[in-house]
């Protein structure tokens, strides 16, 4: 996690809506607890690398990927996602960011609990204006002839970048595979 | 029906609306392309206001140098019906 910050002013803004919405009795603390439980649980980067890993080793569920993001998740048992999910493929001459540039609206069960930086003013007003500086921030360079696509997501669309798959893969097993797929690469901020 | 397909060029509203909306500001007033219908999904402005307006909602690419008027890259981002005219 990103660090302890019970004691923060929005901290403390949080707790007092939760107590309203339990007082209103539009959700009660067992919920609320058991959404958290439930994602803690199950909502990481590993599911985001899984699905890479099996784009990269199996070409027909790329393409189904791509074409259906919601429909090859919950292939692979991710179901219930409550947006439009949306693969966006790197190649050699293109290369995938995302950001919610309004929020910070993020895939979380695919990718786990986001970054600080993904939800700062900072990442979210600069990568859509200058996204080869803020990726050289992150330490990825790119050449001056790659296309840059930031994906600015939203509550209702998200996405999920697919990395472009190692060269050398022979021998290499989807958890080998899926080992070498970070969240910062399913972000866009790293090739991998 | 949705009004515009993929490929057509659109302008974003310029103005800035009187009350919540979900055109970001560095989009408003700039021409893009259509690049599919996501779906459709009730507009937000009106939600808040209590009206449920379903409308088409468009992915729709801007380049960087009609957004900023320098660099080479993409903005993609979704935008609701009511925000696109033709251009």
């Amino acid at each position: 996690m990103s660090g302890w910050h019970a004691e923060l002013p929005v901290a403390a803004r949080v707790r007092e809506l939760e107590e309203r919405l339990i007082a209103a009795g539009l959700v009660t603390d067992a919920e609320l607890d058991d959404i958290l439980t439930s994602v803690y649980a199950s909502a990481s980067p590993a599911n985001g690398a899984r699905m890479v890993a099996r784009a990269w080793t199996d070409p027909a569920y790329r393409e189904r990927l791509l074409a259906d993001g919601n429909a090859a998740a919950a292939e692979l048992g991710f179901t219930g996602l409550h947006y439009l999910l949306k693969a966006v493929e790197n190649t050699a001459g293109v290369h995938n960011v995302i950001v919610c540039t309004l929020c910070s609206c993020y895939p979380t069960s695919l990718l786990g609990p986001s970054p600080s930086w993904y939800k700062s003013f900072a990442y979210r007003a600069r990568v859509v204006r200058e996204p080869r500086a803020v990726l050289a921030e992150f330490g990825l360079r790119l050449p001056e002839q790659t296309e840059i696509r930031v994906w600015d997501a939203n509550s209702q669309t998200r996405y999920v970048v697919l990395p472009v798959a190692p060269e050398q893969r022979a021998g290499l097993d989807e958890d080998a595979l899926a080992a070498m797929v970070s969240r910062n690469g399913l972000i866009g901020t790293a090739l991998r | 029906m949705a009004r515009f397909a993929p490929g057509d060029r659109v302008r974003t509203r310029a103005a800035d609306p009187d009350g919540h909306t979900r055109l970001p500001r560095y989009a408003r007033g700039h021409v893009g392309e259509v690049l599919e219908l996501r779906a459709t999904w009730a507009l937000p402005d009106e939600t808040v206001r209590g009206n449920h307006r379903p409308e088409p909602v468009y992915a729709v690419r801007f380049g960087a140098g009609e957004l900023w008027g320098t660099g080479t890259h993409a903005v993609i981002l979704d935008l609701w019906e009511s925000y696109l005219e033709d251009e």
